[in-house]
Order: C-alpha cells, then structure tokens, then sequence
C-alpha cells in the first residue's frame, strides 16, 4: 500500500516509529496498490476543483510572528478549524516518501554530526486544523522525521538558532531564550507587483508576471555576490506567487539585526504605498548598485512592462506615466497624440517620448531630468519589490524549503540562481502528480517483472537513506522532483566545505588572536 | 572569632583559585586616568575615589544631557532623519540648528567637554581634567544604572552613541584626527592601483565624491561592510565582495558603530556583574532612582493618558468621533471603510489607537466584525481576532510578562517604523504621501485654508511632519483653543506640541466639548 494510508491507522503506524531504515510496517499488497492509484485520480480531479479559490491568505505573511518581539503563542487554535486543501494522506505520503529530511537537516546543521545549529533550531508547524504550533525543535535528522511524521503539518517554517533549546524556554527566565543565527532571508512576493502588472492579480500568476521574479531573483542574487560577498544563496519557489532567498554564508547566518535592516534598505529603492507619488527618489549619480541593475531590468523593460504587460494601454496607466515625467508641455504633447490613438501600444508610446522630445516641442523641456526620469520609471516598473520585514529580523519564520503549499499543492522547490530564467512554476509538481509518478514507476518496474522491486516501495520510506545494496532506487529519483532534490544537495555540499574550511581557519585565528580575545 | 582571617572561610577545594581571590581584597593598584582628548570611548572603567554626592550629581547631570537629546528626537521627530540632516550638514560643515540649539546650552551647563584648544595649557589644564573625569565617571555610573534592563541597555547606547557623536562633529579636526589614531582601528588602505581601477564606481558610491573630486587626494579605506552598516543603509558607500570603501570623511560612521559595539558588549558584561552590586544599599537606591528619571524621559505618554473618562466611546461611535482623529487615523478609518479591509500592519496601528483611546477590547472586536464586511465569521475568527486580541494583551506569550499589550504607537514610532508599501495604508500621511496626495487628503477633511495648506507643504519640505500635524489641529481648534486661553482654564502645557496620536484625539475632543463632560486633562 504505498501512500494511501487510510487515516483509521495512521496513530498506530507512527506510534510504531518509522525508523528510516526501519523495515516497512505494512506490506503492500498488489491490490491495495490498485485502489489507490484510482483514488489518487480522483483527488486530483478533487483537488483541481479546490485551487480556484484561494486568495484570502494574501494577507497572512507570518502577521502573528513580526509584532514587536514578544514570543508569540505557542499554539494558536482558532475557533473554527477550517479543513486543509490538500489531503492529509497525501501530504503524509510525500512526507514519508519525498520529503528530504536529512537533506534539510546537513542544510541547517552545517555538518553530518548533529550540533547545536540544528538541535536549538526552532521549526514551528501548521497543523492540519491550522492550529500553529512554534519553537519545536529536534536533536538529530531521525527524530525530525519521526516528529514531522507523527503530526503531519499541513506545512512548516524555519526560524533562527537560539541560544538554548527553544523547547526548553519555559525553563528559563523570562527573555532568556535569544536568537543567535539564522539565513538572510529574502521574501519577493508578486501581490506586490499588483500595480504595474496587468496579466494577474492577488494570489493568481501566470509566466508572463513570474518575470518579475526572475528579474528580481537577477538583480538580488548579483548584489548579494557582487557586493556583500556572499556565495552560499538558494534560491526556493515559495509555492504560489514568489520566491524566498536562504542566504547560508556563515557571515549572514550570524548578522545582528541591525545589519540585517541595512542590506534590506540597501536593496530597496521602490519606496512608499500607494498614495506615495513617485516611489523611486534616487539621487544622482546613481550608486553602482542602481547602475548594474539598471543594465539587467532594461532588457525585462522592454519585453515585460512594455509588450507581455502593456502597462501604459489604458488612459489611466497612460496618466500615471505621464505623472512620472517632468516637463508640462512634453506631457500634454503626448496626451494629446495618445488620445487620438486610443490603442497605442505602450512600446509605441514609450518611444513616443523621446521622439517629441527630440523634435523639440517643448521649450523648457531639460534633457537630463528627462532621462533621468525615464530610468526612474524603468526602475519604478521592474526594480525587485521586497516584502523588507521579513529580512530585518533574525526571528522571523519562513516557510521551508520542500514543503507544500496548502493551496496549489505544489513543491516548495529550489531555482536555479544563476538561471532563474529557466524555471517556470507552472510546471512545479504537486504532490499529486509525484506521488502518482512513484506509482506509475513501481507499476512499470512491476510489469517489466523486476523481482527486487516488490520490497522497494517501503524500502524507501526512508527516502533520504543511504541506498542499501547497490542500486535501489529511493521513491524521490522516480519522480520529477528528483533534479530538485539533486541541487538541493549539491548546493548544500557546497556550503558544508565551506563550512569546513572555515572552521579550520577560525581555529587557527583563535590561536592566533589568543591575547586580543582580552581586549575589553 | 570575628576578626578570623579572610582566606580560612575559603572553601578548601576552591584553594587552587586562592591568589584569585585574594586579589579581590588586596589594597587596589590603580592606573591614573589622563585625558589627553576631549572624547572618550570609555574603554577603562575609572578607579579613583568619589563621594557618593559627586557620584549622584554627576550622573544626573549627564542624564539631563541625554534626556534632552531624547527629547529632541522626539521633537525633531526623526532620529534617522538627525542623523541624515547632522550627516548632511557635516559635509556643509554645518550643524543643525535645532540640535545644537537645544542640546548646546545644556550641555554647557551640565557636562561642558572643552577641547584641548580652549586652554592655554592643553590638555593638562586642570579645568579640562576635572570636566573630563566628571564626563568619564557619569558615564561609568549611568552603564551601572542601565545595565539592569535590555530596555534600558539599548536606550543608553542610542543615547550615549548620540551624544558622543554631537561631541565628535564639535570636536575640531587635529583633536578628532588624534583621537581617532589613539583608537587603533583595523583601516586597510586602499591602494593607488585599485582607486584608479574603481575610479568612477567609488566617487558615484560615495555622496560628495563627485563634487569633492578628491580620489586621488584623500585617503580611501577598506572595512568590512558590516562596521559601516549606517553608510549601507543609506546607500553611501562602495561596496565590493563584502568590503566598503570610505573616505576618511566617512570615518564618522565607523566610529560610531564601534563606539555603539563596544557599549553594547561593555553593557551586557556590567549586566551580568550587577546582580553583586546588591549587597550595596548605599549605591543600589541611587542607580535605581536614576534609572527612573531616564524612564520618565522617552515614554512621555503613559498607557492611559489619552482615554476620556466618562466619554461615549464604543464600536458604533467610531465613526462620529473620527473627526477628532489625526490624519494618520482618519486616512486609515476612511480607507478601512471604503475598502471594507486594512492590511496587518494598518489594522495593528489602528487598534492599538483604539484601545488608547478606550475602547473595550469587546468592542474593538465589534468594530473589526463591522468593519471587515466581505468577510465571513468565519475568516474574521481564524485571520483577525487573533491579532486584535493580541494588541489588547489579551492572548500571545508569556501571562505574566504579556501585561495590557503594545502601548498605542507615538508619533515617533509611527514615522520611524517601516512606511507602508503597495496597498498599505499605515504610517503617517504628512510623512509617507507624496505632497499632492497628502494635500487632497487634507482638503477631503475639510482643510481648505490656503495659509494653512501652503504651511503644511513647507513643513513637509523640512520634514518637520508633526510641526505640520499640529498646525492642523491648531487650525481646526482655533476658536476653542483661543476660548480657553483666553479664560485661563488650559495652562500652555496642556497645549504643547502634540507628539501622540492619542494626545491629539484627547485634545480635540475636550476641546469640542468644553463644558460637557468634567474635564480631567493631566
């Protein structure tokens, strides 16, 4: 029975701890396996139904954990539980079958041997009634497993490493529990982008918008490197409309917050709400930052904002541009050639500007605040809009990489930094599709009458398990997610060297540096 | 029996540690302070005897110093914005009027630090010595007074960090260059290749690069961007693969950020060492006491200063009394009636002004029910009532410590936190609109007056937001204002500057309804 456990025995299976290289507690049966391949048509269909409508969480980023820093509850239970979206067998499924815990535990723990980093991590999870429980934490990959397994979260989030168990608060005096280290973390969300995009709006995306991510992720992603330095940057769909940056560096895990506010208004240049005017004021010249992302959202300019969005159609978004530029007479000019055109594409009118700048129509027109101003708008339309909040505290939660988001049920999966281009979250898996992909393998495997594949259903509970004997295939490599879980991987061997390297150099610094440790 | 030797209660198998401790009773050795700068990074506790009178005294002294730094903050009602307007005019070698005229006297008064050029002697003038030990002992004090709470341990650095920049800026520049090399600060040199090779990247970086054109004339330096996190923040400095690159006029920024390092590590190592001070009753009630005063000195507003006893004030009357609202407040009521919704962190300042000015959390509930039209009881119980339950202090973290939840935000607060981004709406409207909403913003509350528009809008230019807020109310509560002057019945203090929310709805209300309800202002 591979992932459909019906939930009358769900207690008993976790109760009985599924070691990961625990021998399975149910033996499928080829029947069994049937069934359920009919049942996950039909969750599909049922889910499918169930996507429509999902908006109103626009307003949800983690609101209940950014007041102040008090802690916040432990547990929240709200008065009327509403059902989760996807399927509580299935999510169960994929944790026991997909999900890389001990990949998510080398990431956090920075090391095989389990160390403080991981142990006084706080996870908090959504339970199924979306009751949220925080500062859980676990020692070692295993008990992580297990833990996750035995509540099944509908999803869960990451926050800092503390000082002590974070379990163990309630022991200590009050405000004695402090955040030591955590990932810069960088949140963009497209509800953001609501006012110079066109193709969607609220939680809905479509590729035409998810170039906004792209070309934020560009932007972003070469400042961290270029100019703070960092290496270690993954990248994660956020599993509807956004993307989150774990910057893993040693040097960013341990940044206090006010360094913290200081990279997030060094990356911020779209400023203010609404009612906020012109929201990019920059001063001239313009810092190299603003220069370099200026040369990669030029070309996004063009394609994006110009064609795929069409953001100065109407005579409303035509107003607004005409808003940001800074001569009257120029501004009249080209409404009123706009008005006799009423269809004029925005890339039509975008060169309209120039060309009755250069023929001289207005007198007092300055050239220089024109094209300065031209840039601000470039910005003002495709610079990356930040949720800021999220990366100015060390407490703040995010959701983890690999888990699923409740509404679409799609993978929380890592993109490619360095092309983000090529990712496309429409074709993310759900866990749907993966799950169904496994059987769809195994049922394969099955009819090519390949004996040692009866026990590998349940042998890969333990997904994360080193491949007993030579060649078994873990449940993730038969699915889609597998190129995700493969750069997941190497991305995090990446950091454990340097890790490595690192710790053998603070060594020697210590030893060095003995006397001015006594500085103060 | 009683005169039995000190080192026979030694536990015998702490007796390894017996020269240790020892030490501790030993007749001190001390190193004799000199104070060759004006500036101080307070990096050696002082060891000479004081009286306790001097020690008191002195403390309080410097406290007045920094109340009042605290206090034109608030005035000033920016601390980013002094920083950037003391930082600009730096360049101008200008200093803000408004500090320097408030903070100067005082400081005169209280802690005058004159430099070594003020005596004909130098810096072994006996005057200057005197003064500097008082500025260093008062330092000293106040760490032990405020290292008790973090609340207090990070008040005391931004304070401390404030003044001691006032002082640097004031400092002349051969004392301040002296002073910086007596700090032995960790500068890579840039060097003459690499400047050339960045050439334009570092003078576009760098505010003032271009008109000072002095790449090739003033030293360039290489830190790790995190010790220059104030240059990083404003995006004034170069920055390549984790170093910045500041020219030495930057140095400012440097400095403080060690001076606030080391401060802060200095507090939380006093913390730690305080717990034994106890023993002290002649010190503890002083350093208590002086830990009060600071306390009184930026929470001006107490948690239930601005309820009106006895006024109507419940879910259905909110609409009515939102003509006595700031605009901050009236924007976010009237946005949260158009749209029939407010964003996490409008819907957090809001409440917490609603419970300032006394709504019951039962109704404040109501009132976001009502408010909340689109949604179903459902959603309202699962996305909402949580937080506003939260504000009240009624649910979240520790019983104990939780109390009656967030005080309502100051005006400060409010336009030094972040400013609203798309489809936000809270902050403050003087401060976070653009000039041309903010004026039709005015007008659509009745604001028609053309003096009083034209005053906003230059207000708003010098960024003296409040200054613009409560030439506003005074406009809109001029007949009332002038009545009660005139009968005596307010004193000037009950008109000061309005610097809360909750303070301005208190006053307009009162104001309206002179002679109705009994009045208990103050």
């Amino acid at each position: 029975m591979p992932h459909s456990v019906s939930s009358n025995d769900l207690p008993e299976q976790d109760g009985d701890d599924i070691l990961p290289d625990a021998p399975p507690a149910e033996i499928a049966s080829d029947s069994g396996k049937e069934e359920s391949d009919v049942e996950n048509r039909k969750m599909g269909i049922k889910l499918e139904d169930m996507f429509s409508d999902d908006e109103e969480d626009q307003d949800f980023p983690h609101s209940n954990v950014n007041i102040e820093s008090s802690p916040p509850p432990d547990a929240v239970p709200t008065s009327v539980p509403t059902p989760s979206k996807i399927d509580t067998d299935a999510m169960l499924a994929f944790y026991q079958r997909l999900f890389p815990f001990r990949s998510i535990f080398q990431w956090l723990n920075h090391g095989i041997i389990p160390s403080s980093d991981f142990r006084n991590r706080e996870f908090a999870l959504t339970l199924q009634n979306d009751a949220y429980l925080r500062y859980q934490s676990y020692a070692t990959a295993d008990q992580f497993s297990k833990e996750i397994l035995k509540i099944n979260p509908s999803r869960f989030e990451i926050g800092p490493e503390y000082n002590a168990n974070p379990r163990d608060r309630k022991t200590l005096r009050g405000g004695q529990l402090k955040p030591v280290s955590k990932e810069l973390v960088f949140d963009i969300d497209l509800t953001d982008y609501d006012d110079v995009r066109t193709c969607c709006a609220k939680a809905n995306i479509c590729e035409k918008c998810w170039a906004f991510v792209t070309m934020a992720i560009e932007v972003v992603d070469t400042a961290l490197r270029d100019d703070f330095g960092f290496e270690h940057i993954m990248w994660v769909y956020s599993g509807r409309r956004g993307a989150h940056a774990w910057v893993c560096d040693q040097r960013a895990r341990q940044l206090p917050d006010d360094r913290r506010r200081a990279i997030a208004s060094y990356l911020e240049i779209v400023r203010g709400g609404d009612k906020s005017g012109k929201r990019v004021n920059l001063k001239r010249p313009l810092h190299p930052h603003i220069s370099r992302s200026l040369d990669i959202l030029k070309p996004y300019f063009a394609r994006t904002t110009l064609v795929d969005q069409d953001a100065f159609l109407s005579s409303e978004q035509a107003e607004r541009l005409l808003a940001l530029l800074p001569d009257k007479t120029l501004n009249d000019a080209l409404r009123k050639k706009w008005e006799s055109a009423p269809d004029r594409p925005s890339a039509s009118k975008w060169t309209d500007i120039d060309a009755l700048a250069k023929a001289g129509i207005s007198s007092t027109l300055n050239p220089t605040a024109l094209k300065d101003a031209k840039l601000d708008i470039v910005l003002e339309y495709t610079y990356p809009r930040l949720d800021s909040e999220v990366s100015k505290k060390m407490i703040h939660l995010l959701k983890s990489p690999f888990v699923v988001h409740p509404g679409t049920g799609r993978v929380c999966v890592p993109i490619d930094g360095r092309h983000p281009e090529e990712f496309n979250p429409l074709t993310v898996p759900t866990v749907t599709e993966l799950l169904s992909e496994i059987d769809a393998w195994d049922a394969n495997q099955h009819s090519q009458n390949v004996p040692a594949d009866a026990m590998d259903g349940e042998g890969s509970i333990a997904n994360d398990s080193d491949a007993r004997g030579a060649r078994k295939l873990q449940d993730f490599e038969k699915t889609s997610l597998k190129p995700y879980i493969d750069r997941f991987r190497s991305f995090i061997a990446g950091l454990i060297k340097a890790e490595k390297s690192n710790k053998r150099e603070r060594g020697e610094e210590e030893t060095a540096s003995g006397p001015d440790a006594m500085e103060f | 029996m009683i005169r039995q030797p000190i080192h026979r209660r030694i536990d015998p198998k702490r007796r390894a540690n017996l020269d240790h401790k020892k030490q501790q009773f030993a007749t001190p050795t001390y190193k004799q302070q000199e104070y060759p700068n004006r500036l101080n990074f307070y990096d050696v506790p002082p060891t000479a005897e004081i009286t306790l009178e001097q020690f008191e005294q002195w403390a309080i002294d410097r406290l007045k110093g920094m109340m009042l730094i605290a206090k034109t903050i608030l005035v000033t009602n920016s601390r980013i914005i002094v920083l950037a307007e003391i930082e600009t005019c730096s360049y101008r070698n200008k200093t803000p009027e408004e500090t320097e005229a408030h903070i100067n006297p005082l400081l005169q008064k209280n802690l005058p630090l004159f430099a070594n050029t003020s005596s004909a002697a130098g810096a072994s003038d006996q005057k200057l010595k005197d003064e500097r030990q008082k500025d260093h002992y008062s330092h000293f004090i106040l760490r032990l007074a405020f290292s008790a709470t973090e609340d207090l341990q990070r008040r005391f650095v931004r304070a401390e960090t404030m003044l001691f920049k006032f002082r640097f800026q004031k400092d002349d520049s051969r004392e301040r260059r002296a002073f910086i090399e007596s700090l032995n600060l960790d500068w890579q040199a840039v060097g003459e290749d690499e400047r050339l090779e960045l050439g334009d990247s570092l003078l576009n970086a760098t505010p003032g690069g271009r008109r000072l054109d002095r790449l090739d004339e003033e030293p360039w330096y290489k830190v790790d961007w995190e010790r220059v996190p104030e240059l990083v923040e404003r995006r004034a400095v170069y920055l390549k693969k984790g170093k910045a690159y500041v020219p030495a006029r930057e140095q400012l920024s440097v400095i403080l950020a060690e001076f606030t390092a080391r401060l802060e590590r200095a507090l939380k190592l006093t913390s730690r060492a305080l717990p034994r001070l106890d023993e002290d009753d002649r010190l503890t009630p002083i350093l208590n006491h002086l830990s009060k005063n600071f306390g009184s000195a930026e929470s001006v507003y107490s948690e239930d200063e601005g309820v009106i006893e006895g006024a109507p004030i419940t879910a259905a009357s909110i609409d009515h009394l939102s003509q006595h609202f700031p605009l901050c407040m009236r924007s976010l009521h009237t946005t949260l009636r158009k749209n029939g919704h407010l964003k996490h962190f409008g819907r957090l300042q809001y409440t917490l002004f609603l419970k300032g000015i006394g709504l019951s959390l039962e109704d404040c509930l109501i009132f976001w029910r009502q408010a909340f039209r689109g949604y179903t009881d459902d959603e309202f119980n699962s996305k909402l009532r949580y937080n506003v339950r939260h504000a009240y202090g009624d649910v979240g973290g520790d019983a104990n410590r939780r109390g009656r939840g967030y005080p309502p935000y100051s005006c400060q607060r409010i336009l030094n936190d972040t400013g609203p981004g798309t489809g936000q709406t809270h902050g403050c409207p003087y401060r976070h609109f653009s000039v041309d909403n903010l004026i039709s913003l005015l007008q659509s509350t009745g604001v028609h007056d053309k003096d009083v528009l034209r005053g906003v809008r230059e207000d708003v230019e010098k960024t003296r937001y409040h200054i613009a807020c409560n030439r506003v109310f005074e406009w809109a509560n001029k007949a009332d204002i002038k009545r009660v002057k005139e009968d005596g019945t307010w004193s000037q203090s009950d008109l000061d500057t309005i610097v809360h929310p909750n303070t301005y709805f208190k006053r307009s209300y009162l104001l309206k309804n002179l002679g109705n309800p009994p009045k208990d202002e103050k």
